[in-house]
């Protein structure tokens, strides 16, 4: 049984004439303990997603399992105590954390939600808590603005951890970060997730970060799944035309590499009235008249791999712009 | 920004505030009236109602320093006393509005489905001149302090009620917010912890413009004989009694009419200060 | 390398520059003894993290630090004119440098819509800038504006000219906001950070078009960015800024594989793409430990608090800037060990 099931989860804002399509039919899965990642640009539904898995939005359709158990339909209060098994780390280290609070009472709150801890035993959790996260037991009281971003990062992390949940929805946790600190907190993550074993839905923009943290990688484009597979599978063996423009659009810190870029023409459409058939058709190198008529199905590849394309997207000239990334690699183990 | 690190809050808070030198006249001022008006038993010259014929309609003197009335009572004396009653119904009022617009405005900002209700009902009621809606209050309820307060609070709940309710709306889709619900927190400790406290700068913005209004619209309802007994001094009953013999004794209005205008502009005053130390664009720019 | 002649003298050339903030607690010196080169048709990436001071000197050169807390209190800023004279940014009059930006020198930001005026229409204000510097009737200049639309690959730019900015996506808006850079031809072009706020997709738009702008009009770019990634796709030569100083400068092969100050290196490292693998199969980023010092604190190096490499004598006092090479600036007094 998966610790988080998604299924044909689906998720409109407003209503006609100016209805968002957020969120269509996605589908997958994370294991206990395993780390995935949501990748897609902006009205991709990433984050969308991330809050419709946790219930804080509600679903215009579809079903989200949480330990097999069935989340959909209950109302705030009954899920109150399911709270636990799933927490949430945010993008903003300095809108995440209430300016008129006290560390303490910011970590602490979490354990009271539940009755976790008391008196002497949770001021020693909250030491041990902020000690995990890599921060001393005496910054309990003190106020968020006297903290850098890495910091108050460190902080909302260690919130999330009180309450022991078995799943971390972390909703582009780095990029509001310098590059030193993001490596940071990225490294901290890692080593939570070792030590804590505890399972990730991790949500960016930024290829390189997913592939690094991530074990398997969905990339979502319009809202809807472009392609599921293993890091090394999506990074490497990219089958999906938006994956494979994604990842030869992102910057690589080479000098060497050749700067003539094959480009994706034109925009992202508007999530208000998103492309018939396939979403991607408007940009994709291979389009047909096909890709118009019906939205492609996902189509399963050895291992695990899918991808909703219904052309062969090898054939696709990117100029080196891939074979480039795999021979930059470290080699995998 | 690393220069706040050994200072007390309350310092700092103080520095902020009185960087413009106006606003630290006004409190000084404030502080004067408000203490005269509790110290008024101590420190009066003479007794507030202590007659005395032979004294009738003294201009300022050595002995009366503001003057004395059409029974020879003291002016300077009667304003002390009067600055309790109006000081005491501005803070009532105050108390009052703070309490009745706060929990009106979080219910309004942070549960959506009661929002259109409270918030029609509060434009109706800005909609109406607040000293018309008061005299017809007080008309209803009968003319006493209490009703005063009464009445005064009813037409200035609308107004906390509206800036609480619009910080909330902001404060409630702040990550933090969501954070807490996605631990479980309960809705009470969401709207009290989180949300109340954050908004509470706006509120005691508000609370020291109602202070200038309610000791404002006090006088004028005392003026105008639908406020508090004309037996009880107040400034403005004070002004209502005064004002006939205005043409003769001119010191009967001019004294507690400046008592009225130093205190609420005093308190004007300090609303836009804290106002401009608070609002965090317009500090950056100071 | 060298494809083109040597010039006498670089486009933008600043040598020195330290910039005051009159503040409540007195004097700050958030800048100081930044020297930055720009040549003509050539792009110089400016890198820092937030706090290194990288925009403050964008806005220092561009005559915008806020007044009158703002100030250049040392340096010069020379920039070369299309008549051959030079100008001292630093120290020339605000009627100078104004009638300069927009002209010879160009902005782009981060966040264009601050920059465009809503209720405008986006033909309507590149044609307003044409006619302030080129002196064209109404309709030569919106002429001139589509033909700039059309330049920076705006698809149906006769009709997207009547478009307001909020109508336009991120991305779209940029273009116009380098449009509205283009329209009058100038000799340099800054960008502060113009692909931040942007999809990588579009980023690589955005990217390629700068690139060809430049190549075209053979214009000289100062690209300020945080990010390592982007200076590798389009610089030529890089200045890293830590804390408010310049640490090193280079060009951008050298910045990446032979860079001589700890800091460069580290913040090269840092990327996710350079991960390695521990004894225990986890993938590792180097990080810097640490957060940046304020430029009020240091006494010494101001990388030293944070460096692998520090000895005594980088705390007792701060390095010049050092030749490492050629072209090649360095401040760190133990660079040739790196």
């Amino acid at each position: 049984m998966p610790l988080l099931e998604l299924r044909g989860v689906t998720k409109y804002f407003g209503t006609a004439p100016k209805l968002v399509h957020a969120v269509e039919d996605v589908s997958f899965t994370v294991e206990r303990g395993e780390v995935v990642g949501l990748v897609g640009e902006s009205g991709s539904g990433k984050s969308t997603l991330g809050r419709l898995a946790l219930r804080l939005l509600d679903l215009t359709s579809g079903s989200v399992r949480l330990n097999g158990e069935s989340i959909e339909h209950l109302g705030q209060r009954a899920l109150r105590p399911l709270r636990r098994n799933a927490q949430m780390v945010f993008q903003d280290p300095y809108a995440s954390l209430n300016p008129r609070l006290r560390v303490a009472s910011i970590i602490g709150e979490a354990l009271d939600a539940h009755g976790l801890a008391q008196g002497k035993a949770r001021q020693a959790r909250i030491a041990e808590l902020l000690e995990l996260v890599g921060l001393q037991a005496d910054h309990a009281d003190r106020y968020p603005h006297e903290f850098s971003g890495g910091q108050r990062q460190r902080i909302g992390i260690a919130r999330a951890l009180a309450v022991e949940p078995q799943l971390i929805i972390a909703d582009e946790p780095v990029s509001a970060l310098d590059v030193s600190v993001q490596a940071q907190i990225l490294n901290l993550l890692q080593d939570l997730r070792y030590r804590l074993g505890v399972a990730m839905l991790f949500i960016s923009h930024d290829l390189d970060v997913i592939e690094l943290i991530c074990d398997r990688i969905v990339v979502l484009y319009l809202g809807r799944v472009m392609e599921i597979g293993t890091a090394e599978q999506i990074c490497r063996n990219p089958q999906h035309p938006y994956t494979q423009a994604l990842l030869a659009a992102s910057p690589k810190p080479d000098p060497d590499r050749p700067r003539t870029r094959r480009l994706l023409q034109g925009d992202i459409p508007s999530p208000l009235s998103p492309p018939s058939g396939c979403v991607f058709r408007t940009r994709c190198p291979l389009a047909t008249a096909e890709c118009a008529g019906a939205v492609p199905p996902m189509r399963d590849l050895e291992g695990g791999h899918a991808v909703a394309c219904i052309h062969d997207s090898r054939s696709i000239d990117w100029g080196g712009m891939l074979q480039n990334r795999k021979n930059d690699r470290v080699p995998p183990c | 920004m690393s220069a706040m690190t050994a200072r007390s809050p309350v310092r700092l808070f103080l520095q902020r505030l009185f960087r413009r030198k106006l606003v630290l006249v006004a409190v000084i001022i404030l502080l004067v009236i408000v203490l005269l008006a509790i110290l008024a038993p101590w420190i009066s010259p003479y007794s507030p109602t202590g007659m005395r014929v032979s004294q009738r309609l003294r201009p300022p003197s050595l002995t009366n320093w503001f003057g004395t009335d059409e029974f020879g009572r003291d002016v300077l004396t009667r304003i002390i006393y009067g600055g309790r009653a109006s000081l005491g119904i501005g803070v009532a009022v105050v108390m009052c509005t703070m309490l009745a617009g706060t929990v009106l405005g979080l219910i309004a900002g942070y549960f959506r489905a009661l929002d259109a209700v409270i918030m029609r009902l509060v434009d109706a009621m800005m909609s109406l001149p607040d000293i018309l809606l008061a005299i017809f209050l007080v008309a209803v309820l009968g003319a006493s302090a209490g009703n005063v307060v009464l009445a005064l609070s009813i037409v200035y709940t609308p107004r906390v009620t509206r800036v609480v309710r619009s910080s909330t709306l902001v404060v409630r889709e702040l990550p933090f917010v969501e954070a807490a619900r996605a631990l479980g927190v309960s809705t009470w400790r969401i709207m009290t912890m989180h949300i109340l406290l954050n908004v509470a700068s706006p509120i005691l913005v508000q609370a020291t413009f109602i202070f200038a209004y309610a000791v404002l619209a006090e006088a004028g309802l005392s003026f105008l004989g639908a406020g508090v007994p004309p037996d009880i001094p107040t400034w403005g009953t004070m002004i209502a009694a005064g004002q006939q013999y205005a043409d003769r004794a001119v010191w009967l209005v001019l004294f507690p009419g400046l008592a009225i205008v130093f205190a609420a502009l005093s308190l004007q005053l300090l609303g836009d200060g804290l106002r401009d130390m608070l609002d965090p664009k317009l500090r950056k720019a100071l | 390398m060298m494809e083109t002649s040597v010039q006498e003298r670089p486009l933008l050339d600043i040598r020195g520059l330290e910039v005051t903030f009159r503040t409540e607690g007195g004097d700050v010196v958030p800048v100081r003894g930044v020297d930055l080169r720009v040549e003509a048709g050539k792009t110089t990436a400016l890198v820092g993290e937030s706090g290194s001071g990288k925009s403050v000197t964008s806005l220092a050169i561009m005559g915008l630090l806020p007044r009158p807390y703002g100030r250049v209190s040392k340096g010069v800023a020379e920039f070369r004119r299309r008549s051959g004279a030079v100008v001292d940014l630093a120290s020339a009059g605000q009627g100078v440098v104004r009638a300069l930006r927009g002209n010879e020198i160009a902005m782009i930001f981060q966040e264009p819509m601050t920059s465009l005026n809503p209720v405008m229409t986006v033909g309507e204000q590149i044609a307003e800038q044409v006619r302030l510097h080129m002196a064209l009737a109404p309709q030569a200049a919106m002429r001139h504006a589509v033909e700039m639309l059309s330049l920076v690959e705006i698809p149906d730019a006769a009709r997207r000219a009547g478009d307001y900015p909020h109508q336009m996506s991120g991305g779209m808006r940029q273009r116009v906001m380098i449009a509205l850079a283009m329209s009058c031809n100038p000799r340099l072009l800054i960008a502060d950070e113009p692909t931040t706020a942007l999809d990588v997709t579009i980023q690589a738009q955005i990217l390629d078009l700068i690139e060809r702008l430049r190549k075209e009009h053979s214009m000289g770019v100062l690209f300020i960015t945080h990010n390592l990634a982007v200076v590798a796709e389009i610089a030529d030569t890089v200045t890293v800024m830590y804390a408010g100083e310049v640490v090193e400068k280079a060009n951008v092969r050298d910045i990446f594989h032979n860079s001589r100050h700890p800091y460069t290196a580290a913040l090269v490292d840092c990327l996710p793409e350079r991960a390695r693998r521990d004894s225990n199969g986890r993938r590792i980023v180097a990080a810097i430990p640490g957060s940046v010092t304020s430029a009020a604190e240091a006494t010494g190096c101001r990388f030293a608090p944070r460096c692998q490499r520090a000895v005594e004598a980088c705390e007792a006092g701060s390095p010049e800037l050092l030749v490492a090479g050629t072209g090649h600036e360095v401040r760190c007094f133990r660079w040739s060990e790196a």
